[in-house]
């Protein structure tokens, strides 16, 4: 017992040995996270009503965010395919940084159904045995079960070989090699569960399209892994971290390669909807072009697909992706097209025009967007923190002495 | 920085205690603690409702009429009336005689206890312009506000829950919280529902409306004869729908919209009995259910009384 609270104090203070950029950055997040949570403590008390959100539209910003990190969460599985599976090995030595981002937008995502829920603390009805779970007839149950399986499989291998590599040990692939497998198809099913979250609802044409789940894979595949490149290229700057340039440059190509689908995905949509013509087309109508007078997403569309185009482009010429100022430039570009692509591209059109016919236009409130900032400060500051302890360990730098060996085997 | 530790755990609880004093935190600020707490508690760990033995339920019943009283300074009863043996109750609408007044609109909400500010309605009058175009509804208007009905080259189509056989909203719910009951009534629980509206998103007919902010509603325009799965007062963050006057319905009597309508234009009945009014307008007339091709099966039937 005393060296379990021993190690807890030195685990903490582990998290507070930093520089004065490390301070500033912690310090930021906390600004933002205070600001969220105050925000958010006026709307449990207030309600939803604070948010822009009303019975036509009644999924917003919250629900946007959430989706488009189960993408970044799915992503991990593009580092692990190459890393394991294929042996590739400059990429299988950074594998670990994409896990830890896996388990941050996970938690973000868990963050982003509470504080959409009206009544929060009656969560515990959706769980199995103490709730009244209604599966396996709601997908949102469906979801509860594939992201924290998810959760659970990256925290076992994270930690699994985060301990190992603490005392100086090669991981055993015989261990982790079975939850590794099995975390690729897991990984497509977070984000097939969620499509057909939307996808299963008749009432909304605009979601009730086949395309929807193998559009929401493309589209991952190229936000996640474009987040991880520029996380990878700061990990690379702040830290004694070697993450080999060809690493980076296979994450590009990948990414270019799922821009590709992404775009013929979206393509093969727009050619259906428009040609065709039909009533259920004025989602999409009103997506790009405005319905009725009532226009506001058509800019933020227009310049997704310009970000995506451009970004997909820059990532398949190598002369382009293997510049870093063009690399990069193109992760902001698919990061920023894919947020807008899949979160409130993709929530707000689906209630627009609403199952009556009625056209509300749903811009966020600044409470909505204040608390969702306070997310993800708090999502980046699960990340520095994850990596406060897991890059000295990767680096060699930090090594424990095993004295109580049942405790680390435990 | 060399140390005996085991830091996977360290980190692990660390984080924990940090998500810990977020959410007592939060708790700190929405649990009361006064002596309300006590009835915050039970309401907290109140069992599911179908999983609720008839003591348990009468206990649920007495305490909400407590809670009520002490919110609303009045006595306010809370029934739980079940579903009448051999009853299925469907709802006819003429579309060739309503005049788009909404008289239904208010009588529902002065009947079911719905917020008053914000505004919550459980019916939807659609009018609709004769025209190029006849139901598509994208060209309808919900918020026509002319100095007299009926307007000329314009038809009204109320919309409001169908209790259809097939809901798509029961179908969706996480948590169990919405049923059909077997007289054909769509319910919901409101000490059960999380607020995920899940269910507004299933819904086609836009029939399931959300309480955004606590319900404003004065105590002096209580209606104090409620149902426990019907029109007793609801909660911030929970979604309410129509539920054809429970409370009125399963006690023999018509619901509010269709005692209002002034024309005539809505017919109520039991759908088992051949010679409800409700029979004899899907036997005799011409009729038609709303999005039909969603498979929904609404037990909520249009019909033309006459030629328009």
């Amino acid at each position: 017992m005393a060296i379990f609270i021993k190690n807890y104090f030195i685990a903490c203070r582990q998290i507070f040995i930093g520089n004065r950029a490390y301070y500033l950055w912690v310090g930021f997040l906390s600004f933002f996270i205070l600001l969220g949570l105050n925000a958010y403590i006026d709307q449990y008390h207030r309600g939803l009503i604070l948010t822009a959100m009303r019975d036509q539209v009644s999924w917003g910003l919250y629900l946007s965010n959430f989706t488009f990190l189960v993408g970044v969460a799915a992503a991990a599985v593009l580092l692990v395919v190459p890393a394991y599976v294929y042996n590739f090995k400059p990429i299988k030595e950074i594998v670990l940084f994409g896990e830890l981002l896996a388990i941050t937008a996970i938690t973000m995502c868990i963050l982003f159904i509470m504080i959409d829920m009206g009544q929060p603390l009656r969560v515990w009805h959706i769980l199995p045995f103490i709730g009244a779970m209604n599966f396996p007839s709601s997908l949102l149950t469906w979801d509860v079960v594939v992201l924290s399986g998810y959760l659970a499989i990256n925290v076992i291998i994270a930690f699994y070989v985060l301990s190992r590599l603490s005392i100086g040990k090669e991981y055993s692939m015989a261990v982790i090699g079975p939850l590794i497998i099995l975390s690729i198809p897991w990984a497509v099913s977070i984000h097939t569960v969620t499509a057909f979250l939307y996808n299963g609802l008749s009432a909304r044409p605009f979601w009730n399209a086949s395309i929807l789940a193998p559009r929401f894979l493309a589209s991952a595949f190229c936000s996640g892994p474009a987040i991880m490149l520029v996380l990878f290229q700061i990990i690379r700057k702040c830290s004694e971290v070697e993450i080999d340039n060809k690493a980076i440059f296979k994450i590009a190509e990948l990414i270019a390669y799922a821009m590709a689908i992404n775009l013929f995905l979206l393509g093969a949509e727009a050619f259906k909807e428009f040609y065709s013509g039909a009533v259920d087309s004025y989602s999409i109508q009103y997506l790009y072009f405005g319905l009725n007078g009532k226009a506001s997403l058509v800019p933020w569309m227009w310049a997704a697909s310009l970000f995506n185009i451009t970004a997909f482009f820059l990532f398949l010429f190598p002369r382009t992706r293997e510049n870093f100022t063009t690399l990069n430039i193109g992760c902001v570009l698919i990061i920023m097209g894919v947020y807008i692509e899949k979160g409130i591209g993709l929530i707000v059109p689906g209630f627009v025009p609403d199952t009556l016919g009625e056209i509300y236009e749903y811009s966020p409130t600044t409470t909505e967007i204040v608390i969702t900032m306070g997310v993800w400060a708090f999502g980046a500051l699960i990340y520095t923190i994850l990596l406060k302890i897991a890059v000295p360990i990767y680096t060699g730098k930090l090594r424990f002495e095993i004295k109580e060996r049942n405790v680390i085997m435990r | 920085m060399r140390k005996t530790v085991k830091k996977m755990d360290g980190i692990h609880l660390d984080r924990r205690t940090f998500l810990k004093g977020v959410a007592l935190g939060l708790a700190g600020t929405a649990l009361p603690l006064n002596k309300a707490g006590a009835s915050f508690w039970e309401s907290f760990f109140q069992k599911h409702f179908k999983e609720m033995n008839d003591a348990e339920i009468k206990q649920v019943l007495g305490r909400l009429e407590r809670e009520y009283e002490e919110k609303y300074k009045k006595a306010i009863h809370v029934g739980n009336q079940k579903a009448m043996p051999g009853v299925i109750f469907g709802y006819g609408l003429d579309l060739s005689r309503c005049i788009g007044c909404r008289r239904c609109v208010y009588a529902c909400v002065e009947e079911n206890n719905q917020s008053k500010d914000p505004q919550i309605h459980w019916i939807s009058v659609l009018r609709f312009k004769k025209g190029e175009k006849w139901v598509d509804l994208v060209e309808s208007e919900k918020y026509y506000n002319p100095e007299k009905v009926p307007e000329e080259g314009y038809f009204y189509m109320p919309v409001q829950c169908q209790q259809c056989k097939n809901p798509p909203c029961v179908r969706v719910c996480p948590t169990q919280a919405t049923w059909k009951e077997p007289d054909g009534i769509v319910v919901i629980d409101y000490n059960w529902c999380i607020g995920c509206r899940y269910c507004m998103a299933a819904c086609p007919y836009g029939a399931r409306h959300f309480n955004w902010t606590d319900p404003g509603r004065k105590s002096g325009e209580i209606n104090p004869q409620t149902h426990y799965l019907g029109n007793r007062p609801r909660y911030k963050g929970v979604v309410e729908k129509c539920t054809f006057c429970i409370q009125r319905t399963r006690n023999g009597r018509y619901p509010a919209c269709v005692e209002a309508c002034p024309v005539g234009a809505r017919k109520f009945g039991n759908l088992l009995d051949p010679n409800s009014e409700i029979r004899y307008a899907i036997e005799h007339k011409r009729v038609f259910r709303l999005k039909e091709d969603l498979n929904t099966y609404p037990n909520f039937y249009y019909f033309f009384a006459y030629g328009v």
